[in-house]
Parts: C-alpha cells; structure tokens; sequence
C-alpha cells in the first residue's frame, strides 16, 4: 500500500468517527486534535477503524505518537 | 386493545413529531421493539413498546406533531380481535386514523449492499433500501449507512436552536426548584490507571476500557451503597428508583448534548460499561438512540476531562436528584506514607439535591466512588 493510498484510508477512519470533517481541510502536519474535535471515545474508535482498515494496532502506549494525519501515516507505513 | 402513547422522554419534553412507523398493522409486537421514530427536542429518537401484542391502527400520520400522552396507535393483546374498544379513550382529540404505511418512495429495493452495510443497518435501525449506494456499481458500504443514520437526526439551526431551548427550559426549572448542594474531592486514580493500562495491554483494540468506563461503573456501585442518590424527585417526595440506571452526557458533535442510560449498570462488567458506552455514544450521534434509554436515566455522570477541564460542578436534571461531574486526570504531588511522590489525581463532584440528601450522605456517596476506584480490579 502505497503512502497516499494510507493517508486515503486514515481520512476514511476519521470521517467514520467525525462524519462532519472534510480532510481536505485539514493540515496534514498540525496537531489533529487541535483541529477536530475528539474525545477519548471518538480516540479510540478511530484507533479501532485504522486497525479494521490497514491491518495495524496501536498500542495505547504509541498514542502520544499519533499526532497529526502525517504521523499517523508514517506510523502506519512502517508497521506494515 | 391497548392504546400507545407518546412517551415523555424527560422533564422538559412535551411534544413530538412522528417520523416514520416501523411496524405495520398485523405486526407482532414484542416488549422492547422499536415501533417508531419520533423527532424530539433531543433529536430524533426510536420509540419502543413496552408490552407484546399486534400493532393494530396508527392513529398518527408521518409529519403530525402530537402532546406527550395523545395515543399514537393501538395495539391489541394476543387473540383479540382487531377494531376492539381501546382500554382509555384518548386525551386529545384523535388524529384521522392513518393507515401505516411506509415512508414514501422507500419501495422496498433489491440492492446489493456489503456484509459491513448490513450490520450497520441493523445496528443503527436504518432501511437498507432506502440507502443510497456510492460503491462499486452503487453497492451500499457502511459510509453509506452511517451517513443516512446522521440524516435522520436534526442538523442546522433550527434543531441546535430546538435542543438548546430544551437544556435550557430543564436547566432553569432544575435552579429554580432544586437546592442543589456541591461537594467535590480529589482521587487518586494511580491504580486504576496502572490497572487499565495492564488490563488494556493484553486485550485486541476493540475490545479496549477507558477511564471513563471505571468511572461510571464505580458510581453505580456507589449509588447501590447509597440509594439516597439514586432516584427521583415526584410530587413533591423523593421516589427512589428499581435500579441504577446510570445516564452518560454525551456531546453531540453540531452542538447540544443528551445523557442516555446504560441499563442496570451496577449489575454490568466493565466489558458490558464500555461497550454500552460505545454503542450509546455512535447512536447518540447518529440519532437512533431509544426512548427507554432517554427516560430511564436515574442518575447522571458528565466528564468534561477530555476538554482539560480540571473541576466541574454540574446542574441536576429533573427529576433525577443527584449529578456527578469529573475533570482531567494530572500528575500532582502527593503525600503517601509520608512522601511526597508523583500521582495522577482527578477531582471528582456530586451535585445533589438538598431535598433528598444532606451533606453527609452525599459525602458518603463521593467517598464510596472514590473507595471503588481504588480497587478497579473489583468494578
């Protein structure tokens, strides 16, 4: 899976959670928790669909490391 | 015959519109279905019936905006024949009885949707074939699904307006009438943190605890310990509930919020919290969540943590006659065993009503949270 094709599938699990965001309006590098509003539930369940979606489980000790939609991508690429 | 009417969903609720019928004339009806989908204040919400029998006649049409209490349909016991007098005549003047039909151009479809679709339909009491496919040759997918299911609620500014004049008819009628009380204490949430971390290390993600799921299942236990808290203020005397039916705020993402029941918390594992959890809060805000969940609530718990909000004092929702509010979880330095060593500490609060408790009772509630914190393998 290519890096785009990730970042595609990270946008999906976010919409998932927060069907009102648009990730095309997102700052692919700023904080994702500054810019959406996400609680610990909508967190987790979009922990959850990343791992239904690509395959890869975070565990709750990497979560600080998840910190905008480039972060997630990277992380997910070099867990597949 | 036994006559269904539309059901009080809180304090503040008077009326409600009729969405659309789920069952049709001739139907089975068993305690719990979801019969239909009223739009309320609060958004809208599936309506369950609570006896078995065979829906008979609607009385209401889709559209009609009705009173709590007018008859929305008759429903007949098992055996009885149907055009039976019903067993109270109706409050209002009764609607032209409507034949129940389904919603127009909802023609029922042969469309194919993914195993995904499916699942989430069902889940979220969304008519398959009334989806519109975006898939591979217009197959439905779950989006699909999920974005009907937001549909279905109220959005723009006519349902934020709506649901902000409910909070703030029940709020106003709370500070009016009830003397709150405000007692707050600081938790040491060390070893229920360590535990969850522990505990969550060895489960699949899906299956995942938060705090917040300790949180409410130790108020539960609390509440059991001491029932005071754990009920409701009616004619002018405090009625204590069956059970502990613990109600979860929960914000709406466009504004406003409700605070649904998990059902007999105290008597649920952590599993079944979090799951309930869960599931109210993906219902919540696709608008499916069911009146008994609504109405049931006997006491409330509100986390403002995930904002930073460090103490909150939250407002009683009537009839219920206690609140607990939590805030964010910090690192503070922290006397033990004559050290002062790093711990993470929440302040957690109980707002009650001064009718029902007096301060050493709703002390003791705070203190049995706090005790059932310190033991989360126990919760």
């Amino acid at each position: 899976m290519t890096h785009d094709e990730i970042r595609a599938q990270v946008s999906h699990a976010l919409t998932s959670v927060a069907p009102e965001i648009d990730p095309a309006s997102l700052n692919p590098s700023a904080p994702l928790r500054d810019q959406v509003d996400l609680d610990s539930m909508d967190f987790l369940r979009f922990v959850v669909e990343v791992h239904t979606r690509l395959g890869v489980a975070v565990p709750e000790a990497d979560y600080a490391k998840l910190t905008s939609l480039d972060a997630i991508a990277d992380y997910v690429a070099s867990r597949q | 015959m036994i006559e269904f009417r539309m059901p009080s969903l809180g304090a503040d609720m008077e009326a409600g519109t009729l969405v659309q019928w789920l069952k049709q004339p001739g139907d089975a009806l068993s305690k719990g279905d979801i019969i239909a989908v009223v739009d309320t204040d609060k958004g809208a919400i599936d309506i369950e019936v609570f006896q078995d029998g065979i829906l008979d006649r609607a009385l209401v049409s889709p559209g009609e905006k009705v009173p709590v209490g007018a008859p929305l349909a008759t429903i007949r016991t098992i055996g009885e024949p149907a055009g039976a007098v019903p067993v109270a005549a109706p409050p209002a003047a009764a609607s032209t009885p409507a034949a129940v039909s389904p919603e127009p151009g909802s023609a029922r479809r042969e469309r194919r949707a993914s195993p995904g679709a499916r699942k989430a339909a069902e889940e979220l009491h969304v008519d398959i074939a009334s989806v519109d496919g975006t898939g591979p040759e217009g197959a439905i997918t779950r989006e699909d699904v999920e974005r009907a299911a937001s549909r279905r609620r109220r959005t723009g500014r006519e349902g934020f307006e709506g649901m902000r004049t409910a909070i703030g008819a029940a709020m106003s009628r709370s500070k009016r009438e009830i003397p709150h009380l405000y007692l707050s204490t600081t938790v040491d949430m060390t070893k229920s943190l360590a535990w969850l971390t522990a505990e969550n290390e060895t489960r699949a993600v899906e299956r995942r605890l938060l705090p917040i799921a300790l949180l409410v299942k130790a108020v539960a236990r609390a509440a059991r310990e001491v029932p005071e808290v754990n009920g409701f203020w009616r004619d002018d005397a405090f009625r204590p509930a069956d059970g502990v039916h613990v109600g979860c705020a929960i914000a709406l993402r466009d504004g406003g919020l409700v605070a649904p029941a998990i059902h007999d918390t105290d008597h649920r594992s952590l599993d079944e919290v979090m799951n309930g959890l869960t599931d109210l809060v993906a219902r919540a805000r696709a608008g499916t969540l069911r009146s008994s969940e609504l109405s049931d609530p006997t006491i409330t718990v509100t986390n403002l943590g995930d904002l930073g909000v460090e103490t909150a004092f939250a407002i009683i929702y009537p009839p219920q006659v206690a609140i607990v509010a939590c805030g964010r979880v910090v690192q503070r330095p922290w006397v033990s065993d004559g050290r002062i060593e790093p711990r993470s500490v929440m302040t957690a609060s109980v707002s009650a009503d001064h009718r029902v408790v007096d301060g050493r009772r709703a002390g003791r509630f705070l203190a049995a949270i706090e005790r059932w914190l310190q033991t989360p393998e126990l919760l």
